[in-house]
């Protein structure tokens, strides 16, 4: 669409910000003359001691022609306005999908978990014509994840989860990289987004080396960790049932709601941050004891133990 | 224009007594109260900080001439643009033009001796060079490389360099801007001649009285936040860090609560310069002289609420994304409207193209093409694609650089007669104004096309397929070093071998040129009366009833 090769896009939304990009450049490009002529015109026209007329403009003038350019404004703006702003509402809404890759930034580097629970580093492989779903934080300082070729980035925050969703749709290899400065090697986080068609990106998966499905690993580290001890159905402690958990609207004890999304349950694990009502204040908090890839895996498990729960309840 | 405005003083007119050759110890100059002087000061001290600001980024645009790391390490190259962003914006942007020509200008303009805490003027400069002077000591020294931003956690808990002694300075520079500030309130409020009613104040005025209100209402908050920094960094107070529940999007607003503002610091007194300069050379009032300040009231107002556009990708709530466009593309109208009125002003004026001229067009010419692509960058989805890459870099160089520092040149240029009594050589100065928008066009304009192609700022390496456009903008950058270094030669000679200039040169209004170039230490031989409006440069375009028929200006000075 967009006249550079170094500019590919690779998706319906990127063509559709290419258009969007285009037109209001032409808008923004049509003031822009419109005021550059009219400097010039006047410049000339009404140098120093050329012959044009300088009669008195009219009373009304002034008064009118402000009026009137003030409201013109007013409502080119306010229409580009809506018109983006209807994009991005549109934008919002995250497609149901089970393919989602965890995403972990670090100074300076990116560690990528694969849905199978492949890992690579600086490189994303990804299937074409398949809603992804990124789920991603960060080890140290703020990074910021952008994919050029689908017009899309999202910061990458300690202490949270931010996610960025897509389709891409033709093959090829294309770049992403960091985009907020996080320190010396800044330049140097760069990597390569592969996206396969679906065949070749099931073979490329198989072949990558045997490692633990995340939810596994998470349910294996929820008993060593202890979780069991106190989350399990029969146990003593009085502790929420952690079936169903995920998604949910959360009554908190110093009253109002939360949804338990990965950032509620990453604070319950590690700060401990949020007490669901109705239960003692007793939850050790792991911070220090859980890193971050242990964290990833223990919200895998809590997350499968609600796709568990949809699937018997249906 | 009146009898008396047109009268060139004689060549060898006998040199009256002036703020200049009143006394001439150094010891004078550090002691000064005087308005003028404390101006001349000020000037000086940010000239000097700006070739720095250059220097630091004349190697890192000569280190971007090839995709590879060439003459720097990675970390001695962001060290250079914290350097170059660190010290143009707080070092010179944001005093560039108050402090200089607003300090010598505002009392002169609305008919006072001195602004109304001298004093406090005086201790405000050297509040300045005590935080600029020692924030250079540190960025040479030991270094920063968090950018001018301070983005936490990186600057709190990662960063290798002296972010604490950095923010310390520019900590300690803020009360200098604030003192300003509070001094154009008080000065404005108080201090206007007999018959200076609001509405006859120069648009010059009313923009220092607008970025006065900024300054004063930002800057604190931005003291605040440095703050915290140094206390999380130096006594590990956790108030950023999120392992241990602080929340690094806190700085982000905090930050761009002053930083946006801080922008509108920057450009509103180069919105006052150009209008004067306009109306000067075209010999025409304001077009919309009412609009015109209520637009700068607008901007200053509505410039408070949009600090958000900063963050569309930070991780804020989708409807703060929106009610931060919204607002965002709100501010842009009054600006549009500023840019309306310039060229109005011209139509039906008897337009010549002295060099300050050449620069107020530059100005429009620049600052349009960067104002423009303003509202690229406040629609969400644009933005999520646009931010952090080299659109936005060349966007807030368009309006700071293409703008602020072309009006700030073109002010320089326009009452230099009235600083030193001299003119520059015309020819020199013409050529330097074209030479800087050509050098600044060629430097910034690629930026815009790489950004779009997705090319992220702060990068020292980079994809081979950008190197074409950075090649351009060093070429561009190198054009733009020797048309700011023209004036810096030419002016000096100017102050020994220039031309006597007399009191008005330019044949303008205000009261400014009533007095004698250099002015008198008490600036006016008397109190000036004011009988009507500014820019009285033609007669009015109708009869009685119209806002700004009114006779023609009276200056003390006779
Ligand atoms: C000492 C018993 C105990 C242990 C061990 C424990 N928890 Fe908890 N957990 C609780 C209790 C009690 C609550 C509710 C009150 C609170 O948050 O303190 C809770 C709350 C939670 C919640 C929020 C649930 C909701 O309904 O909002 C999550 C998620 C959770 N725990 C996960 C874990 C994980 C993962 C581990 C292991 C790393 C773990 N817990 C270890 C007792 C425990
Ligand atoms: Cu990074
Ligand atoms: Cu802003």
């Amino acid at each position: 669409m967009i006249g550079f090769s170094d500019v590919p896009e690779i998706s319906q939304y990127a063509s559709a910000i290419d258009v969007k990009f285009i037109v209001l450049t032409a808008l923004t490009g049509a003031m822009g003359i419109l005021v550059f002529v009219l400097v010039i015109v006047f410049s000339i026209r009404y140098r120093r001691g050329s012959p044009a007329s300088r009669a008195p403009l009219p009373r009304w003038m002034q008064r009118d022609v402000e009026i009137g350019w003030t409201v013109a404004t007013l409502f080119t703006f306010l229409f580009v306005f809506w018109w983006m702003a209807g994009a991005q509402l549109s934008a919002l809404a995250q497609p149901k999908t089970n393919f989602e890759i965890h995403i972990e930034a670090k100074q300076w580097m990116w560690k990528v978990e694969q849905p199978n629970g492949a890992r690579e580093i600086n490189a994303i492989h990804v299937p074409a014509n398949t809603d992804v779903r990124l789920i991603m934080t960060s080890d140290d300082v703020i990074h910021s994840l952008f994919l050029p070729a689908l017009r899309i980035k999202r910061d990458v925050l300690p202490g949270r989860y931010t996610y960025l969703w897509f389709k891409a749709q033709r093959p090829g290899t294309y770049n992403f990289m960091c985009t907020q400065f996080c320190g010396t090697d800044h330049a140097r986080m760069i990597g390569h987004f592969v996206v396969m068609t679906p065949e070749d990106y099931a073979r490329w998966s198989m072949a990558q080396p045997e490692t633990d499905d995340l939810a596994r690993e998470g349910a294996r580290l929820f008993v060593s960790f202890g979780c069991s001890g106190c989350h399990a159905p029969g146990s003593r402690v009085h502790a929420p049932d952690l079936h169903g958990l995920y998604g949910r609207q959360i009554p908190l004890d110093g009253g109002g709601f939360v949804t338990a999304d990965e950032t509620y349950i990453r604070d319950c694990i590690l700060l401990n941050k949020h007490i669901p009502a109705g239960y003692p204040p007793v939850m050790p908090h792991f911070q220090g004891v859980v890193n971050e890839e242990q964290v990833t895996s223990l919200l895998a498990y809590i997350r499968s133990l609600s796709a568990e729960q949809q699937g018997a309840s249906r | 224009m009146t009898d008396t405005t047109l009268e060139f003083a004689p060549a060898a007119e006998p040199l009256e007594k002036n703020y200049l050759n009143e006394e001439t110890t150094l010891w004078s100059w550090l002691t000064t109260t005087d308005h003028k002087r404390i101006g001349i000061l000020y000037t000086l001290s940010i000239t000097f900080f700006f070739f720095i600001g250059g220097l630091a980024i004349g190697v890192v645009r000569l280190e971007l001439m090839t995709p590879h790391a060439d003459i720097v390490s990675a970390e001695a190259y962001n060290r250079l643009f914290s350097l170059h962003g660190i010290i143009m914006v707080w070092f010179f942007l944001v005093p560039s033009i108050p402090t200089t020509l607003g300090n010598f200008l505002v009392p002169m303009m609305i008919g006072a001796h001195d602004v109304a805490f001298p004093r406090l003027n005086l201790l405000s400069w050297y509040l300045f060079m005590l935080g600029a002077l020692f924030t250079l000591y540190v960025l040479i020294a030991g270094g920063v490389d968090t950018g001018w931003t301070f983005y936490t956690p990186l600057s709190t808990s990662y960063a290798t360099g002296h972010v604490a002694a950095a923010a310390a300075g520019v900590f300690v520079a803020g009360f200098s801007t604030i003192a300003t500030g509070v001094n154009f309130v008080a000065t404005i409020h108080m201090l206007r001649a007999p018959g200076m009613t609001w509405f006859r104040l120069p648009l010059f005025v009313w923009s220092m009285y607008a970025v006065s209100l900024v300054m004063l209402l930002a800057t604190p908050v931005l003291a605040m936040t440095l703050l915290l920094i140094f206390a999380e960094r130096v006594f590990g107070m956790p108030v950023f860090d999120p392992a241990q529940g602080g929340d690094p999007l806190l700085f982000q607003h905090l930050f761009w609560f002053y930083s946006h503002p801080a922008v509108y610091i920057m450009i509103l007194p180069a919105m006052g310069v150009v209008s004067e300069i306009f109306t000067c050379f075209a010999r025409r009032r304001i077009f919309g002289y009412t609009f015109m300040v209520y637009a700068l009231l607008a901007i200053a107002v509505v410039g408070f609420m949009v600090w958000g556009h900063h963050m569309f990708v930070a991780g804020q709530s989708a409807l703060a994304d929106l009610v931060f466009s919204f607002l965002s593309f709100i501010v842009a109208v009054p600006s549009a409207i500023k840019v309306f009125n310039w060229t109005a002003t011209l139509y039906r004026g008897q337009i010549s193209f002295e060099a300050p001229m050449l620069y107020a067009m530059g100005f429009l010419a620049l600052f349009t093409l960067g104002g423009l692509t303003g509202l690229h960058l406040a629609s969400v989805p644009l933005d999520i694609h646009l931010h952090d890459t080299y659109f936005v870099i060349a966007h807030f160089h368009f309006i700071m650089v293409g703008g602020t520092v072309s009006a700030f040149l073109g002010g320089i240029h326009y009452w230099w007669p009235k600083f030193t009594g001299r003119m520059y050589p015309e020819s020199w100065a013409r050529f330097a104004a074209i030479t800087m928008s050509i050098g600044f066009i060629t430097t910034f304009l690629p930026q815009y096309v790489m950004g779009y192609a997705g090319m992220p700022r702060r990068y020292q390496i980079y994809l081979p397929q950008f190197q074409i456009y950075h090649v351009i903008s060093s070429v561009g950058a190198m054009i733009l070093a020797v048309a700011y270094i023209m004036p810096l030669l030419y002016l000096g000679w100017s102050l020994l071998y220039g031309r006597r200039a007399g009191s008005n040169p330019w044949g303008a209004t205000g009261l400014e040129w009533q007095t004698s170039s250099p002015p008198p230490k008490e600036n006016f031989h008397g109190t000036p009366r004011v009988v009507e409006g500014p820019y009285v440069y033609h007669d009015a375009e109708t009869a009685s009833g119209s806002e700004q028929a009114a006779p023609r200006p009276q200056g003390a000075h006779r």
